[in-house]
């Protein structure tokens, strides 16, 4: 009892009561904003402070050596770059320029940031979306079946099936896709972003890991629900297994898995990265894996603020539709 | 005073105790072994991590073949008892490549959770332990790290430092600090309410020896999972890295870079992307069932 | 009359393990009210899941019948025993406090169980009401309407008993019913539910460690010890005359049934005052408000009252966890009210406490002599050798065996735990032991034994107790003075003779009342 009352009670429930529904969501949206101001000043300082030097960086980029450079084209690059300035300023600079939609210029390609994605985005997206969905509904397919299924030769591969597709790489999944569903049974294009069907072995690739890693919270979840008393309690008013879990247990086990919904969209980004490599498609990720490669500084900057902004943008959402989900957090009575 | 769900623990502890004829606590991590070692799953896990470990060290006890060895008449053979994954494109033996691919991946891995390990530890007993501001600042700054996903914030590094094992280790270790401070401060501040840790502190102990003698032994089970888990998880992030092409130098080769380079020859030889790739996903699939098992059995 | 439920030597077996019920036979008649009382391990929750088809995936029958209805179900299917639950047997569980599905209404919930009998829907929102209002709740209305966090712990157990019945079953099973609850309102509950199953002509199957509560109420007794059935029969020939020891053990355990034998209050100098003790919570105001509490050296004060009463935090007070907001503390007449860590710190060689929870008051790395010693190393008291002497004397003297020591925890059971934890306690020879509800998380006979020890403690070591309890039944047997506390203020204290013969304020009458046992003696 001592124990219990050191424990203080869940924040966002005394948020609610304290400020009310409105306070509550004008400050959660605050929360997201600062979380995304400092994911940014955090890319500024890996990507603007942690080289020895910027502006090699920036010019090996265009295949320009810094020796070769008179002094005189030298202030005038580090001029061009804004290098020149204190770092302070840099700083300001750019994230005013970024808060009006100007994320610099690729130094590669000589473009503005900011129409090399607007280009590339909408594939990802669509891939993405697709494979969010698919990650989605086999992660709730196999951990419902895992409870469900009362065979326990069954029960345990649909268990253990989850800690499989997390262990292997993905691009290597997309690579066996590719061998058996492409060279071997001819049914998929390998490789390419033309018409829909290209869209389905890239799509499954990046589903596996994403979906595999859902099912596991979900499993154990779902595990811990069941033993819950009021699952007892449910099944001795004589409800059938079916509606014990589908009712009660799902609903209940699926509300902490919504927690880790950001961290699983997050990975989507990721995931394109190594997809969109293995299966050669025109996207956000092929761009940023181009500018690592080019140390193409201003872009890759801006897919990880990119990145940053979908996991912060997905974790506001699902803490403003928690309390709509969970009514032991919506009720301030 | 059981409930029904609870019953079943109550009868298995029951008939535990009198099975149990030694005491104490040598003989409860005897016994706890022993019902790890009674798992074949844990043994099977347990042997193939043992000997990939042991081949990354010493490669030679397992193959003789040299790694750099080009032999352009034996080039792109399936695998046979000579050539136990075949060759490559150049006839060097793709088994030989593996053994000691392994050395730089898991070099680069052990850094990388070395990294994580130093850093979310002390971060998050830190955060736990002494909460007020030093929590939330703590905490504030691993919800910013949180945000950026692992293998992007890997990518940045590697954007500035340079490409190579050592910064891809680094950028990998700094990309799981946050998850490593997140599950220190959850366990420090679970253990740190228990009963027996507030019977320490009105028996008069000081901070220092609850921290030392009673916190950190208590929370330091599911860190350790979560280091074993971490690792397997480090692995594919370092080949994910090389297989993007920022890893090692060639002809050295990563399991990534092996598993990129054989994408040539997907139609006409798979074997030199698939078993690498296998032999990797075995690898993190056995450190992930390690990882479950000790959870598991700890319980 | 054919019984509604029939076992027959049943034996239950769990993976691996002995038979954790042997050999088990009982029938209970429609409308008859059946206790099975047996401490843990006894095996009555085991009989109980396996009479409901609820074992867990371990358990398997291994012998015996099992008849409900007349029907052989000792090895149905699932579709059977499904057909059962609900509509033949009932279940009001343990802890009303989780028994609900948090996300669902109470209305949906309860209707879900009555459709289960084919009840239309339009029709079944009428029944819902209709069985909450029978199950006492007041306001059916509103209370279908909210969601089991906005119930009191009272008010969810009304709604698990209507949903027990929700399926007008022919017998209802309550497992430890409300024992999660505090005493008055759990006496009030189980009138109810008693009252409600024989109106109705329900059969009550009472699952319970409470030999006296199940007297109050049941027609007979069954007692059960290590999976088998020591005794049974009608219950004034089970308490009135016990046929065997464990029974008589039971009996003696319990002071309703007993009856009181307070200790004598002689005076004594004051060790511990608080003198108008106030504190206030941000948030949730006053929790104790001007309270006057004296340990006497070498007596007991035994501190009683309802969860939120302000007994943990007067508790926490005297432990100097709890800054004051008002009044005074005082050690020995030294003032202590606002003394910090620092100034307390060699205090705590004096004042030593005894947490409620023996499952999670010792370090589970900890081996008993370790733990016992610990507070000897915290304020460098002698060298090794000597404190593994100490450690040694402490467990001899609070009557465990010497090959304890090198135990770990998991290796005792939850008295020899208490028993470790108190000796810990003793280690720098405290003037004070603060005893938060030390016995509340035992068995029956276990709490016997350890008031005993308690007793014996005090004789040996002239050590005062501060004792918080919410059962004034325990209290009984211990307590020299008792205190009454209610919302934070005290209504009552004085010489335990006195507020257990000629009690002053209403809400100790009521505390006094909900003591089971004592309706059963009267009968």
């Amino acid at each position: 009892m001592t124990a219990a009352v050191l424990a203080a009670p869940g924040v966002p429930r005394t948020r609610v009561l304290r400020w009310g529904p409105a306070g509550y969501i004008a400050g959660r949206v605050l929360q997201a904003a600062g979380v995304l101001w400092a994911a940014y000043t955090v890319t500024f300082v890996i990507l603007w402070l942690l080289p020895s030097d910027p502006l090699a960086l920036v010019l090996s980029a265009n295949n320009v050596e810094l020796d070769s450079l008179t002094p005189a084209q030298l202030a005038e690059a580090q001029a061009r770059y804004g290098l020149d300035q204190p770092v302070l300023t840099q700083y300001w600079t750019m994230l005013t320029n970024a808060l009006h939609g100007d994320l610099g210029t690729s130094t590669t390609k000589g473009v503005p940031v900011t129409q090399l994605i607007a280009e590339r985005l909408p594939g990802t997206l669509q891939l993405s979306g697709l494979a969010i969905l698919l990650a989605l509904g086999g992660g709730v397919l196999v951990a419902w079946l895992a409870a469900y299924v009362r065979w326990s030769p069954l029960r345990l591969l649909l268990t253990r099936l989850p800690s499989a597709g997390v262990a292997f790489p993905s691009f290597w999944i997309g690579l066996l896709l590719i061998q058996v569903f492409a060279f071997g049974l001819g049914w998929l294009p390998s490789t390419g972003s033309a018409g829909p069907q290209a869209l389905i072995l890239p799509a499954v690739t990046m589903a596996i890991p994403t979906g595999a890693a859902f099912a596991q919270v979900l499993t154990r979840s779902l595990t811990d629900t069941l033993a819950e008393p009021y699952i007892t309690t449910a099944t001795a008013t004589g409800l059938s297994r079916a509606a014990v879990i589908g009712r009660h247990a799902l609903r209940n086990a699926a509300l902490p898995t919504l927690t880790i919904l950001g961290l699983l969209v997050g990975g989507t980004v990721t995931g394109a990265i190594v997809t969109e490599t293995v299966f050669a498609r025109q996207g956000v990720g092929t761009l940023a894996q181009e500018s690592v490669l080019n140390q193409d500084v201003p872009v890759v900057q801006a897919v990880v603020v990119l990145a940053a902004a979908a996991f912060v943008l997905v974790n506001l959402l699902v803490d403003l539709l928690y309390p709509l989900l969970d009514p032991r957090i919506a009720r301030s009575r | 005073m059981t409930t029904l769900t609870q019953s079943r623990v109550t009868a298995a502890a029951r008939a535990a105790a009198p099975a149990r004829t030694a005491t104490g606590r040598s003989a409860r991590r005897r016994a706890t072994a022993r019902a790890l070692l009674r798992r074949p799953g844990f043994l099977i896990a347990l042997a193939f991590t043992g000997f990939v470990i042991l081949s990354a060290l010493v490669p030679a006890w397992f193959t003789s073949a040299d790694p750099y060895a080009t032999a352009p008449a034996d080039k792109l053979l399936p695998p046979s008892a000579a050539h136990l994954f075949g060759t490559d494109e150049l006839g060097r033996d793709l088994f030989s490549r593996v053994l000691h691919g392994g050395a730089l991946t898991i070099q680069a891995t052990a850094l990388a959770i070395g990294i994580a390990l130093v850093g979310g530890l002390g971060l998050g007993v830190l955060s736990g332990f002494v909460g007020g501001w030093v929590d939330a600042l703590v905490m504030r700054a691993v919800d910013v790290l949180l945000a950026i996903p692992g293998l992007l914030l890997a990518l940045a590094i590697v954007t500035a430092v340079g490409f190579g094992t050592v910064p891809v280790a680094v950028a990998v270790g700094v990309g799981i600090i946050p998850g490593f401070a997140r599950t220190t401060r959850a366990e420090v501040l679970r253990v740190k309410t228990l009963p027996y840790v507030e019977a320490a502190r009105t028996g008069g102990a000081p901070w220092g020896r609850v921290l030392l003698r009673h916190v950190l032994p208590n929370s330091w089970g599911p860190v350790a999972v979560l280091a074993v888990l971490d690792f397997g998880a480090a692995i594919i992030a370092v080949a994910a890295l090389s297989f993007l092409g920022f890893g090692a130098e060639p002809p050295a080769a990563e399991w990534g870079t092996l598993i990129s380079a054989g994408r040539n020859y997907l139609v006409t030889s798979p074997w030199l992307s698939l078993l690498p790739g296998l032999f990797v996903g075995l690898l993190v699939l056995a450190l992930n069932h390690l990882a479950r098992t000790v959870e598991e059995v700890g319980r | 009359m054919t019984a509604v439920a029939q076992l027959t030597d049943l034996e239950v077996t769990y993976r691996r393990h002995a038979p954790a019920v042997r050999g088990v036979s009982l029938s209970i008649a429609p409308g008859e009210v059946l206790a099975v009382v047996g401490e843990s391990g006894s095996g009555k929750t085991t009989t109980a899941s396996a009479l409901l088809g609820l074992l867990p995936a371990a358990g398997r029958i291994t012998g015996g019948r099992i008849e409900v209805d007349g029907l052989d179900v000792t090895h149905a299917g699932e579709r059977v025993r499904r057909g059962l639950r609900g509509r033949v047997i009932g279940l009001v569980p343990q802890d009303p406090m989780v028994g609900l599905d948090p996300t669902r209404r109470v209305a949906g919930q309860l209707a879900e169980a009555v459709r289960l009998r084919g009840v239309p829907r339009r029709t079944a929102q009428v029944e819902v009401l209709q069985l909450l209002h029978e199950a006492g709740v007041d306001d059916p209305e509103l209370r279908a309407r909210q969601y089991p966090h906005e119930l009191s712990g009272g008010l969810r157990q009304r709604v698990l008993i209507a949903l027990a019945l929700a399926g007008r079953p022919r017998l209802v099973v309550a497992d430890e019913p409300t024992s999660a609850l505090d005493v008055t309102v759990q006496r009030r509950i189980l009138d109810h539910l008693v009252d409600q199953v024989r109106t109705s002509g329900t059969a009550l199957l009472i699952i319970t460690h409470d030999l006296a509560m199940a007297a109050d109420r049941a027609d007979r007794i069954v007692v059960m010890q290590d999976g088998r059935v020591v005794e049974h029969g009608p219950t004034a020939t089970v308490v009135g005359q016990p046929q065997e020891a464990y029974t008589r053990r039971l009996i003696a355990a319990a002071p309703g049934l007993r009856g009181f034998e307070p200790r004598p209050d002689e005076p004594a100098p004051d060790v511990l005052r608080l003198t108008g003790a106030t504190v206030d919570f941000p948030g949730s105001g006053r929790v104790l408000d001007g309270v006057d509490l004296t340990v006497q050296r070498g007596r007991t004060l035994a501190v009683v009252g309802e969860s939120g009463s302000g007994k943990t935090t007067a508790l926490r007070v005297a432990l100097g966890l709890q800054r004051l907001t008002a009044g005074r503390i005082e050690l020995d007449g030294q003032d202590l009210t606002d003394a910090g860590w620092k100034q307390w710190r060699p205090l705590r060689r004096r004042v030593q406490l005894v947490h409620q929870n023996p499952f999670a008051a010792l370090d589970p790395r900890f081996t008993v002599a370790e733990s016992v010693a610990e507070p000897l190393v915290s304020f460098r008291v002698g060298d090794r050798r000597t404190r593994a002497t100490r450690a040694a004397e402490l467990i001899d003297r609070v009557g465990l065996p010497a090959d304890t020591l090198s135990r770990l925890p998991a290796e005792l059971s939850g008295g020899q735990r208490q028993r470790v934890a108190i000796a810990r306690a003793l280690a720098l020879s405290p003037e004070i032991l603060l005893l938060d509800e030390p016995v509340s998380a035992l068995d029956v006979s276990v709490q016997a034994q350890i008031l005993d020890l308690l007793a014996d403690l005090q004789r040996e070591l002239g050590v005062s107790y501060l004792f918080v309890s919410h059962d004034l039944a325990v209290v009984a047997q211990v307590a020299h003075r008792v205190a009454v506390l209610h919302r934070g203020r005290l209504v009552e204290s004085g010489a335990t003779t006195q507020v257990f013969t000629d009690p002053r304020h209403e809400r100790t009458r009521e505390l006094l009342d909900a003591v089971p046992g004592r309706s059963a003696v009267a009968r």
